[in-house]
């Protein structure tokens, strides 16, 4: 597990990853009640605004953490936002990216260093 | 940075694990351990208990109730000389413009006027009264009391408990009443839309009390985020955001806390600030009205988000002045000023929403139906 200092968190799946935020993010919001998330196959990069969450507080922005390909994106997470309370590292997945750069992934921080962010 | 203030039950709120935030300069909890989706449902389900100590608890004494709620007419567009003994009523202090300086409960003490205003405004509030009543009327800030709100379905049967003459009150009858031998200041009444008192006690019983009533396995405390969303979905104004000295009462859609007595042809019509202003728009309406929103998608749309005719059309017809999502509705409800002509209900208007126009209906307030002791 790969961690952003936008507190995202990547999974390794097959050539892709799985993306999402960390509860120590969803606890800061509140409970989530809206997430609109991008095309499947549409290409981003790193950085551009591609999810909009809405919690019951405030609108927030989740950023691509590399350039890619979405791949893949969690209907079911539409459905019900509150998944990424109740489940931040688990079915409250937001989509999965292709990086067409991999080299990307190197600078981001491993479970100790984003514990170490967070304090 | 000025210091926060803090109310008597801040120790009490740490203690509850609650999230702090600055509000009206006082460091007040805006969510508890439970987050405010799940205490904004409990409020509705069975009781909330909520801090509004940042509150202005004031009292206006004359010789006489009549002298004092006279004395307050010159500054409020409402009946206070005719409120019962023992009954409180919704109110606004009104500028010569038309405008709202705060809106405010009155209630009729027998001997004064018990008022009870917005934390931000209370300086400026207390300071009017003190310049424009007469000197005989004296305004008095009552600084040693805290005010707590138990909200929800199950708040009778919680303060029943504690005093059973509770179960005695209607909708905005006041009392004084005995809550483990400390002399409580009850109305019924809240900003909830449901069942609930508001209660005044001594500061240094505030957190005594308050423990007792968190005792009841019904009452969970709720914060500011929950007050928020509660009092939006009930179609109430939020001083500052959906009123404010910029609009007028007929334009906040606020004519039924204008008494007939204080209306053109009425027995003391007029003499308040704003009289000709306001009487005129009772009689002849106004450009724009306060009206409820419901956003047609899934997203809320918040303060501040300009109201336009159709996808295409230039100029705007309004904007959102409170907006977010509704936990019982179950989805995002938003209030705002819309020109008259487009405040129709049912009708479809857009929002402009991250650069996109997104529908929304109008519709009457409130969202949720009104659950008050009649």
């Amino acid at each position: 597990m790969k961690y952003t200092a936008e507190h995202e968190w990547l999974k390794e799946d097959g050539d892709a990853y799985v993306v999402g935020i960390t509860e120590h993010a969803t606890s800061q919001l509140g409970d989530l009640v809206f997430v609109e998330l991008p095309e499947v196959g549409a290409t981003v990069n790193k950085d551009d605004e591609i999810v909009v969450i809405e919690s019951v507080k405030a609108a927030s922005d989740i950023l691509a953490p590399v350039d890619g390909e979405i791949t893949e994106i969690n209907e079911a997470l539409v459905a019900d936002p509150s998944l990424a309370n109740s489940d931040a590292l688990g079915d409250g997945w937001f989509f999965k990216i292709k990086p067409s750069d991999p080299s990307q992934l190197d600078g981001m921080m491993d479970e100790a260093g984003y514990k170490a962010l967070i304090g | 940075m000025t210091e926060l203030k803090q109310t008597p039950l801040h120790g009490l709120h740490l203690s509850l694990g609650a999230k702090m935030v600055p509000f009206a300069g006082y460091d007040m909890p805006v969510q508890y351990p439970l987050g405010v989706m799940k205490e904004h449902l409990h409020t509705r389900e069975k009781a909330g208990l909520f801090d509004v100590s940042h509150m202005g608890q004031v009292i206006v004494r004359g010789d006489t109730y009549e002298k004092a709620a006279l004395g307050l007419e010159s500054l409020i567009p409402v009946d206070v000389l005719g409120l019962g003994r023992d009954r409180q009523r919704y109110g606004f202090f009104t500028s010569e413009e038309g405008g709202i300086e705060d809106d405010l409960m009155l209630a009729n003490r027998e001997d004064h006027v018990f008022v009870v205003v917005n934390a931000a405004c209370k300086e400026a509030d207390i300071a009017l009264m003190k310049s424009a009543l007469e000197p005989a009327i004296r305004v008095t800030e009552i600084s040693d009391r805290a005010l707590l709100a138990l909200q929800g379905p199950a708040s009778e049967a919680v303060l029943a408990s504690l005093d059973p003459e509770a179960a005695l009150l209607g909708f905005m009858d006041v009392a004084t009443l005995s809550l483990n031998g400390v002399e409580a200041w009850v109305s019924r009444s809240g900003y909830t839309g449901e069942d609930g008192y508001e209660i005044s006690i001594p500061s240094d019983k505030a957190e005594e009390i308050a423990r007792l009533l968190l005792e009841h396995p019904d009452v969970e405390p709720i914060g500011l985020g929950a007050r928020d969303s509660l009092r939006l979905e009930a179609g109430l104004c939020l001083y500052g955001h959906d009123i404010d000295d910029g609009t007028t009462p007929v334009e906040a859609s606020l004519n039924w806390a204008i008494q007939k007595v204080r209306r053109a042809g009425g027995g003391r019509a007029g003499g308040f600030p704003g009289a000709d202003i306001i009487l005129t728009q009772l009689t002849n309406g106004t450009l724009r009205k306060r009206i409820g929103l419901i956003p047609e998608g899934r997203a809320p749309m918040r303060e501040g988000v300009v109201l336009f005719a159709s996808e295409m059309a230039t100029d705007p017809i309004g904007k959102i002045t409170s907006g977010g999502f509704g936990p019982t509705v179950g989805g995002p409800v938003a209030m705002g000023y819309l020109t008259s002509d487009f405040a129709v209900e049912d009708s479809i208007i857009f929002g402009k929403l991250r650069g996109k126009r997104q529908p929304l209906k109008v519709v009457k307030l409130p969202f949720t139906p009104a659950n008050f002791k009649r």
